[in-house]
């Protein structure tokens, strides 16, 4: 251990050794801070063999790293060289000296490493992995500490003119030093000494030197005269274009007072609602660009496209689901979305946490982030005339009507961290990123910051304030390990607002109180239960679903009628016998609105008691159920409908396969076998009908996870999934159901029937797939109906690529709207329709168990066949259409979570099969978008969509979707095409995402360009 | 700006450009303040504090004397101009009072005061400058300050603060370092090596205790030695001032003198 010493400090030094400077605080107090410094001696200079610096104390494992000669390839400097840069060179020029062909010994003076530090926590980062790597010859020297080089503040020297001199002086300081410490040795061998040369872009600076005999040079200057070889083209190219007159390295402007706002304010509430109400403004909701963070559009009815908002001020401060107002421009301004991709992370990457935040304002690195985003805006304004067609109408935000922040599950950016140090219990002002792309990052302030990298953590968002470029908010608390399966699901289930807490006690005293022991009574004449309902248990029914489904909520039969006609009966779980109005269970179920299905979890609607035994329709045993119950002639014409309360007794629960098998097994002549035929056969006919009216066969990127055992829930693979014969009698026949029971409770309750509606989409959604379809593959869609479209899609073949449809109709299904329930007195008759199913009405019925609004269905249709009069609430048209909002948005988020589930999983199984294999899997891929420096593609294999993105531009043909590579031999690629790509699952450094990296294989190497 | 800074960066040095196990310039000025006994100004790099030591003298009233031993009184006050922010501080202020509380505790087994009976020994500490280690400074003054005013001790009382950084210990924080680490203070009497206070307001992982706890002891000795060099300067300016004074007196009586 090194020996304790009082380090003296003699007092005529102290104005050397005494710091002084002012800051101002949030308050705006002005208050003097003094701080010591001690100067000393042996500081060493880090030249290998150098005997003036012998013996000076090094921290453990660290040892001299410039060469005693220097670097020797540079023609100009024969004798050797140090390379000494200045805090701008480090500034601007990091990724030439981030580079492995960028040789030359570096002299880091602590003047410049301070700055670098205090201008860019980031770059800070960098330059310390800079000074630390194997590669590099970077010594750190502490010319502040040493007493020879510590300069002092003069009385009317801006603090960037005071580093400038003590870059100087240090540097002269070297000079000599090195001439004493080789002068006497090498003086026999005539050696002359190798030069420290100063490195600056800044003009003056080098004219200042100049007159002091210091050797010094522009980085440009230096790249340049290096020797001609191979790696110099390549060095001139990292060379970042910096303007000659570079703006002062430090806030030499005196502190001014108030931040400089960076946003606009938002106009009074009073102008906004007046202005609504004239059609002046317009009212919508934020959707912000997951592939461009300085893009988002706004919806409103005025106007058929999506207003477009571009740049951060005309974004002013809407997050994701706000509801804005948006001022539009005159139409001479309007723009066209850019064709390019635009990462927040890695546009934004140098940015410091702390900045603004900053008790002394300094606004330089603001600058920067703006000009660097001011110029991606330009790049697109450029393209703007361009394409004329595209253009959508443009404005800017200038209220705010309600804001939707919720907490956003984040990653603490590791680079925003001023001390990773765990004991380090300081605040720190910290980046937090949010996993969401569509999100802005998130400044916080907090003490923990360290322990919380390579976390998931929960963040709110406080405020947003115009001098602030990033909304500012909260720790609330820790999900855990970033990539742990609990960490993710949590966090998974929170971003998209999942309800997934267990359920109260109050809910759960609605249960029966029989609990799992209940049974139907027995049939007497004062049994509760059997009043008005049929007694169907003779039937043979069966219930067919995917493997493992524990909630069955229906079942099938048919049997041929003595007339000759068939009577087919769907029976779905009687729920609304157990879930009663405005009981605790009941207003539970209708705030969670769905039941949430993730690859390893479900989060249920219900208590399990019922969902997965009461209600479920499991076999051999008597249950209650809601039946609908057709007489059709054998061409599936219906010739009338009943619906019934009943008792039913399944015969058997098949998959769809085992149902499958049974039905094509000749041996198997048994009535079951023989009702699923039967079945099978309507179904047919019933699709065949409804394809004829004009029904879509949409597809959409359905896979299927392999877990490795129910314990572990480790994916071993993807497959998609596979569609039976059975699949699609079971849905023929629910969609019989549902069209039927919505006939049916449309006529009873004409005000109040909760129905599924399908909005035609409009035109203008398709003008991007027409358009794309016709220029690279001559191919017509035909929009003007859904039976037109229906047929146009089938149309659009490719013979060589049987997957090139499937494709299509997945790209067609993007372009529609999504289906909604509806309360039918809230909306116009016309306006019914299910564009989809090609149905003029429709509801859903036959999934109580797990959806919410076929409870509601359950209930309107009980009291329409008299079984129970209707319950008071569901007279209210208000109600009921407050019940379905709910609903809509469960339903939308509950699909959301359940997709990025899969998601995330398809990813984990990536990863393992990445671990398996020594090659990175490559999958075929085709081609869905081409940006002006990426590509859009899909892996239908996978179910997963990405983004192959090049690091420099490539030549971009916007108006034929396609862009070319630049080799040997142009390569093109156009949208649809059909690609090659390495799928690789990487994680992100700073947020700790793990997230899915593709680069193209085929037709080209991507991952050089 | 404070979190701007490296406390420990990767080459060893401290933001102020010490080492780890450097301690920061220590001032002593002993020289004689108007009314007091004894007292002394005591500087650890930016940090001051002024001592004044009154007594033993009668106690002020009868409910605070003790009838076998000295009633010892530490009122502390921190000056508002003392850190950047003038800030005024009652003198009631939970925090002075704990550590006014804390240099009494650490002073009771250190001064004899078996020897003055019903009597009361008034210690006024007032901080100037704060940078840092103010506890420690106190309690450093104070041993001088009582010397300085020929009260008996059993021993030195010297106290130092140590923190870690991560793993690395560094002894004397600075206010940035306070600020940002883990720290404790400890008051040592160097002679027998024991402990009279230990103080953490920051948890401290209890594996580097032991560490800290053992290196502060060291220091304590180092801070010791430049005590007694002070003291020892402070007698032979006394006893050079009084041959001037008395001009017939011999060496051996002022030595003498001295010593009783």
């Amino acid at each position: 251990m090194q020996a304790i010493t009082i380090r003296k400090r003699p007092t005529e030094e102290a104005i050397v050794t005494h710091r002084k400077f002012f800051k101002k605080t949030v308050r705006g107090m002005v208050i003097k801070v003094l701080r010591e410094r001690y100067l000393r001696d042996d500081v060493g200079c880090g030249i290998q063999g150098c005997r003036l610096c012998k013996g000076f104390p090094l921290m453990n494992g660290e040892f001299t790293t410039l060469p005693p000669d220097g670097d020797v390839d540079h023609p100009a400097f024969p004798t050797g060289h140090f390379l000494l840069p200045d805090t701008n060179v480090f500034l601007s020029q990091m990724d030439l000296l981030e580079s492995a062909l960028f040789k030359p010994p570096v002299i880091l003076l602590q003047t410049v490493l301070e700055e670098v530090r205090h201008r860019s926590l980031p770059l800070f980062n960098r330059l310390k992995a800079l000074t630390k790597s194997d590669e590099k010859r970077v010594w750190v020297f502490y010319n502040e500490y040493r007493s020879e080089t510590a300069v002092i503040r003069e009385d009317n020297e801006t603090p960037n003119d005071r580093n400038d001199r003590g870059i100087r002086t240090a540097t002269s300081w070297y000079s000599a030093h090195l001439s004493l410490s080789q002068g006497h040795i090498r003086s026999s061998s005539q050696k002359k000494k190798p030069s420290v040369i100063l490195l600056t872009e800044d003009a003056a600076n080098r004219k200042k030197a100049e007159t002091q005999g210091i050797v010094t040079m522009s980085v440009r200057h230096y790249v340049e005269g290096m020797k001609e070889d191979e790696k110099k083209p390549q060095l001139l190219d990292l060379l970042a274009a910096v303007s000659e007159e570079i703006e002062p390295t430090r806030a030499s402007a005196a502190v001014t007072g108030a931040k400089s706002a960076l946003y606009p304010d938002y106009l009074p509430t009073a102008t906004l609602l007046a202005g609504i109400k004239s059609g002046d403004l317009h009212q919508g909701h934020f959707n912000a660009n997951q592939y461009n963070y300085l893009e988002g559009e706004v919806s409103t009815p005025a106007f058929s496209k999506p207003i477009l908002l571009q740049g951060r001020e005309n974004m002013n401060r809407a997050v994701q689901s706000d509801i804005v107002v948006v001022e539009v421009f005159p139409e001479t301004e309007w723009s066209a979305p850019a064709d390019e991709v635009v990462d927040q992370d890695s546009t934004l990457r140098n940015d410091d946490a702390e900045s603004s935040a900053d008790e002394r304002d300094e606004d330089e690195t603001n600058d920067e982030v703006l000009n660097r985003e001011r110029r991606l805006f330009a790049k697109e304004q450029k393209a703007k005339h361009r394409k004329a067609k595209e253009r959508q109408p443009t404005g800017k935000v200038v209220g705010i009507i309600k804001r939707n922040w919720r907490a956003y599950v984040c990653h603490i950016d590791s680079t925003s961290l001023t001390s990773s140090n765990l004991t380090s219990l300081s605040l720190q002002t910290v980046f937090a990123t949010p996993v969401s792309r569509l999100l802005p990052r998130i400044r916080l302030r907090t003490r923990q910051a360290p322990s919380l990298l390579g976390q998931k953590i929960l963040v709110t968002v406080d405020r947003w304030e115009v001098t602030s470029r990033y909304p500012e908010g909260h720790f609330v608390r820790a999900l855990g390990k970033a990539e742990s399966k609990e960490a993710e699901q949590e966090s998974l289930l929170l971003e998209f607002e999942v309800p997934y807490r267990p359920f109260g006690r109050a809910v759960l005293d609605c249960l029966p109180k029989e609990g799992d022991s209940w049974v139907v009574p027995p049939k007497t004449s004062g049994s509760n239960e059997w009043q008005g309902r049929e007694d169907l248990r003779n039937l043979i029914i069966c219930s067919i679903d995917p493997p493992n489904c524990q909630d069955i909520d229906d079942a099938l039969h048919a049997r041929p009628l003595p007339n000759g006609n068939i009577e087919a009966g769907v029976h779905i779980a009687d729920v609304s016998n157990f879930v009663l109005p405005e009981t605790p269970m009941d207003n539970e179920a209708a705030s969670r609105g769905t039941t949430v299905y993730l690859v390893d979890k479900r989060i249920d609607m219900l208590p399990s008691l019922l969902g997965t035994n009461l209600c479920s329709l499991r076999p051999f045993v008597e249950r209650l159920a809601f039946s609908a119950i057709w007489e059709m002639t054998p061409d599936a014409d219906i010739i009338n409908v009943r619906f019934t309360k009943s008792v039913i007794a399944s015969k058997a629960a098949f998959t769809y396969e085992e149902a499958q098998m049974r039905k094509d097994d000749p041996h198997m002549q048994d009535e079951l076998t023989q009702s699923i035929r039967l079945l099978n056969q309507l179904a047919q006919k019933l699709k065949a009908r409804r394809m004829a009216a004009g029904a879509l066969n949409l597809a959409s990127p359905e896979v299927k996870i392999h877990l490795d055992s129910s314990e572990s829930s480790d994916p071993i693979d993807v497959e998609q999934k596979e569609l039976r014969e059975t699949n699609s009698l079971v849905e023929e026949f629910m969609l019989l159901a549902n069209v039927s029971v919505a006939q049916k409770i449309q006529e009873a309750f004409p005000q109040t029937a909760v129905l599924r509606r399908h909005m035609p989409p409009p035109k203008t959604n398709f003008e991007k797939l027409q358009d794309l379809l016709l220029k690279r593959k001559g191919l017509k869609l035909e929009i003007s109906s859904s039976g037109a479209l229906a047929a146009s899609l089938d149309q659009c073949l490719d013979p060589k690529e049987p997957a090139f449809n499937t494709l299509v109709r997945i790209m067609a299904t993007r372009c529609m709207l999504s289906a909604e329930y509806f309360c039918s007195g809230m909306v116009s008759r016309d306006t019914f329709g299910h564009y989809g199913l090609a149905s003029s009405i429709y509801t859903h019925f036959t999934s109580p168990i797990r959806r919410y609004a076929d409870v509601l269905a359950h209930r309107q249709l009980a009291a329409a066949i008299g079984y129970t009069p209707l319950h008071a609430s569901l007279h209210s048209k208000q109600y009921v259409a407050r019940v379905v909002d709910v609903v809509n948005r469960r339903h939308r988020m509950a699909q959301m979570a359940g997709r990025a589930s899969v998601e995330f999983y398809v990813g984990l199984a990536l990863k393992h099969r990445n671990e398996r294999e020594t090659l990175p899997a490559t999958e075929e891929a085709f081609v869905i978008r081409a940006f002006r420096n990426g590509l859009g593609v899909f892996v239908s294999k996978l179910g997963l969509e990405g983004l192959v993105m090049f690091k420099r531009d490539i030549q971009f043909d916007a108006e034929n979707y396609m862009i070319t590579v630049p080799g040997a031999q142009d390569t093109t690629i156009a949208v649809f095409d059909k690609v090659v790509v390495r799928i690789e699952v990487e994680k992100d450094k700073n947020t700790q995402r793990g997230r899915v990296k593709m680069t193209l294989v085929h037709p080209v190497d991507s991952s050089s360009i | 700006m404070g979190s701007r800074v490296e406390v420990l960066n990767d080459h060893g040095y401290r933001s102020d450009g010490r080492r780890q196990f450097e301690l920061r310039d220590i001032g002593i000025d002993l020289s004689q303040q108007n009314f007091a006994d004894g007292s002394a100004i005591i500087s650890h790099g930016l940090t001051q504090v002024l001592v004044s030591v009154l007594g033993p003298r009668e106690a002020k009233s009868r409910s605070q004397t003790i009838h076998d031993r000295a009633n010892i009184n530490v009122e502390l006050n921190v000056a508002a101009f003392s850190t950047g922010e003038r800030r005024r501080r009652s003198k009631n202020d939970k925090r002075i009072l704990e550590m006014a509380a804390a240099i009494r505790s650490t002073f009771e087994p250190v001064i004899q005061t078996n020897l003055f009976p019903r009597s009361q020994i008034d210690i006024y500490v007032q901080v100037l400058q704060q940078d840092g280690g103010v506890l420690q400074t106190c309690i450093n003054g104070t041993t001088l300050a009582l010397i300085n005013a020929g009260i008996p001790l059993n021993d030195f009382a010297c106290a130092i603060t140590c923190g870690a950084h991560s793993t690395s210990p560094l002894l004397d924080l600075s206010l940035l370092e306070e600020n940002d680490l883990p720290h404790m203070t400890i008051a040592m009497l160097p002679k027998t090596g024991r402990v009279t206070l230990v103080t953490m307001e920051t948890r401290l992982h209890v594996d580097r205790f032991e560490e800290l706890l053992g290196l502060a002891l060291e220091a304590g000795n180092v801070l010791h030695e430049e005590m007694k060099l002070a003291i020892d300067k402070r007698s032979r300016t006394l006893v050079a001032a009084m041959k001037i004074t008395w001009p017939g007196v011999g060496e051996d009586l002022v030595e003498k003198d001295f010593d009783h």
